[in-house]
């Protein structure tokens, strides 16, 4: 159990990512990764198109498994308990069409454990804060797609998890729905739940995150604080341009 | 679909219990004329229902025909004993003549031409000449408990198609699942929570039981069912038997057919980028499944031949030919272990292909990977 020295006080750590490879074919699509998130912060995960994001997120998940190196989740090695206290919300996900909003939320809460009464209370509570209890009776294939993306964080964090990884959250949100979806973000993150934000829109991660892990064709490029990188490289204040900065340098 | 099965079959024999009260068959009294240039047809021109009536002349006939006095004729030539030609007129368009009167033209014929040469008896006897009745007998010449014939057939062709019907439904309710949760991206949200390899023990086994238990209903309800038609109906009804042993390897061929169409069912689902997709490529494995079915009359006549051996032991066809071949014979014990173990040995196979399947394409949305890409990531995995 690896303690969390960054803040200076004794905690378990959320996750811990330890020189984690992955291959296909036998191209090295996430090489040598490690980080680690603390509870109560949310910590950004960027990186431009096929960096190995959603690969990492995957091994988090125990959705596939590294080729070396170890990933532990509040200090337990990757398996049934560890699945049930993360809620994870992909980057293409969906739910069933021809299921009701609320039987949706149900059915996949109880896949993490949670009995019925308690899923439906947490549901219809979590519907009223994004607007859509009244909607809880529709089907999944009549909501808008906004809509639908709302429901899905609803189903991330149903089960009340300590973990929370979203991939790309924001994706088909209106700017109010979007707000919305932050400030629900943020309160999870002052409850002392750990959060990994994976996102291109740098904006949101300037906002929301503490900390980041920036991942190019597999490899860290970048990782700390985020105030404590954006201070590494004066006379660029926004994180886009250090994005843009090191994605350029490569080339 | 598990219950209507049964409930058809009572239905339909109250049905028959209804219309055979109520309606009584009716004979429809036929005239069919006839013109004799050949001389000597003259009797036995009662046919059953069937009168036959002399004309001098076809012309005569022809306006019978016409006046609807006669239903058809038919001319006897001049040279009819030696070329065997009879000339048959009628206005119905058909495809061929209708059994009841071929019947009652060469039942009148071959009387007159035997007429007082041989007795009665005899000609009738000329006219039917064999009412086969055939007896089993066992290796040591004794008389087998099991004497097999149509009675024994009917069930077990029953049985397979309900068998074909039963794993086609099982393992397609998975594969169109599967399809639709990798359509709706709904996956990744399952393999969040649960192993890729608990989501296809779950699905295999969940439907395999609802798929069981439909299976379990009809073999329960058919001695029942058997039983109740053959006392309401009789008739060769009564004859039917269901042979030894059948129910138990009806049941046990339910469950090796459908886990071994169900473990494919996953395995295509998994690397298939719709539902439409994985059903066209399910349909590889399901021609042959059914192809018993279309070989059925072959392995009546023919219940001895090598192939059918092959069809029982190879795992695809095994179930439905097994079926088959138990109502028209008896299936030697090595054959049936041998199936057995097949099934068994192709269900482990094919289940830890479909493991490494399921975890490596899972996930993997858009075009469909070639066979070829498939083997190469397999020998990787």
């Amino acid at each position: 159990m690896r303690l969390s020295l960054r803040k200076g006080f004794s905690e378990m750590l959320a996750v811990e990512v330890n020189n984690v490879t992955k291959r296909y074919d036998h191209r090295a699509v996430v090489s040598d990764i490690s980080f680690s998130v603390n509870p109560g912060e949310i910590f950004g995960l960027i990186g431009p198109n096929g960096a190995g994001k959603t690969t990492t997120i995957r091994m988090m998940m125990d959705i596939i498994k590294p080729d070396s190196g170890n990933i532990r989740i509040f200090g337990e090695t990757l398996g049934e308990t560890t699945k049930n206290k993360i809620g994870y919300l992909p980057e293409e996900s969906g739910l069933y069409k021809k299921l009701s909003v609320i039987d949706s939320i149900i059915y996949l809460a109880s896949l993490k454990g949670i009995n019925k009464e308690l899923a439906r209370d947490r549901a219809s509570e979590l519907l009223k804060q994004v607007d859509l209890q009244a909607h809880q009776q529709k089907k999944i294939e009549a909501l808008s797609r906004g809509m639908g993306q709302l429901i899905q964080f609803v189903v991330t964090v149903v089960h009340d998890p300590e973990l929370v990884i979203l991939d790309e959250p924001f994706s088909g949100l209106d700017p109010v729905n979007t707000e919305l979806l932050k400030e629900m973000i943020l309160d999870l993150r002052n409850k002392g739940k750990a959060l990994i934000l994976s996102t291109h829109r740098m904006n949101e991660v300037e906002e929301l995150c503490d900390h980041i892990l920036m991942i190019d064709e597999g490899k860290r490029v970048l990782y700390g604080g985020l105030a404590e990188i954006k201070s590494r490289y004066s006379g660029t204040p926004s994180l886009n341009e250090i994005f843009l900065k090191i994605a350029g340098k490569k080339e | 679909m598990t219950f209507i099965v049964p409930l058809v079959a009572l239905l339909a024999i109250g049905v028959f219990q209804l219309v055979s009260g109520v309606a009584k068959p009716t004979t429809e009294e036929v005239k069919i004329g006839y013109v004799d240039e050949s001389g000597g047809f003259d009797q036995y021109t009662s046919q059953g229902n069937i009168t036959l009536v002399r004309f001098e002349t076809s012309d005569e006939a022809t306006e019978a025909l016409v006046k609807g006095d006669i239903k058809e004729y038919f001319v006897i030539l001049p040279d009819y004993v030696s070329v065997g030609i009879i000339n048959r007129y009628t206005m119905q368009k058909e495809l061929m003549a209708p059994p009841a009167t071929t019947t009652a033209i060469t039942d009148f014929l071959s009387s007159n031409l035997l007429a007082g040469k041989v007795p009665t008896t005899t000609i009738a006897r000329i006219q039917a000449p064999l009412n086969l009745v055939t007896i089993t007998l066992t290796a040591t010449g004794t008389m087998a408990p099991e004497q097999g014939g149509f009675g024994n057939f009917v069930i077990p062709v029953i049985f397979s198609m309900l068998l074909v019907f039963a794993i086609i439904f099982s393992s397609t309710y998975l594969l169109q699942g599967l399809g639709e949760e990798k359509e709706n991206r709904v996956i990744e949200i399952l393999l969040s929570s649960v192993s890729a390899r608990q989501l296809l023990t779950g699905k295999i086994l969940g439907l395999g039981a609802a798929g069981l238990a439909q299976v379990v209903v009809w073999v329960a309800s058919t001695p029942l069912l058997l039983n109740l038609a053959s006392s309401s109906i009789g008739g060769f009804i009564s004859t039917i038997q269901i042979p030894p042993n059948f129910l138990v390897l009806a049941v046990v061929y339910f469950i090796l057919g459908y886990l071994l169409f169900a473990v494919i069912s996953a395995s295509i689902g998994a690397i298939s980028s719709s539902s439409r997709e994985g059903q066209q490529l399910i349909a590889i494995f399901t021609v042959p499944l059914v192809s018993p079915l279309w070989f059925m009359s072959l392995i009546m006549w023919f219940p001895s031949n090598p192939i059918w051996i092959f069809l029982t032991i190879f795992p695809i066809t095994a179930p439905v030919e097994v079926m088959i071949r138990l109502g028209v014979s008896s299936i030697p014990a090595w054959e049936l272990a041998a199936s057995i173990v097949v099934l068994v040995l192709s269900i482990i196979g094919v289940l830890l292909v479909t493991v490494r399947v399921f975890r490596t394409y899972l996930l993997m949305y858009g075009k469909r990977p070639g066979l070829g890409e498939v083997m190469r990531s397999l020998r990787n995995a």
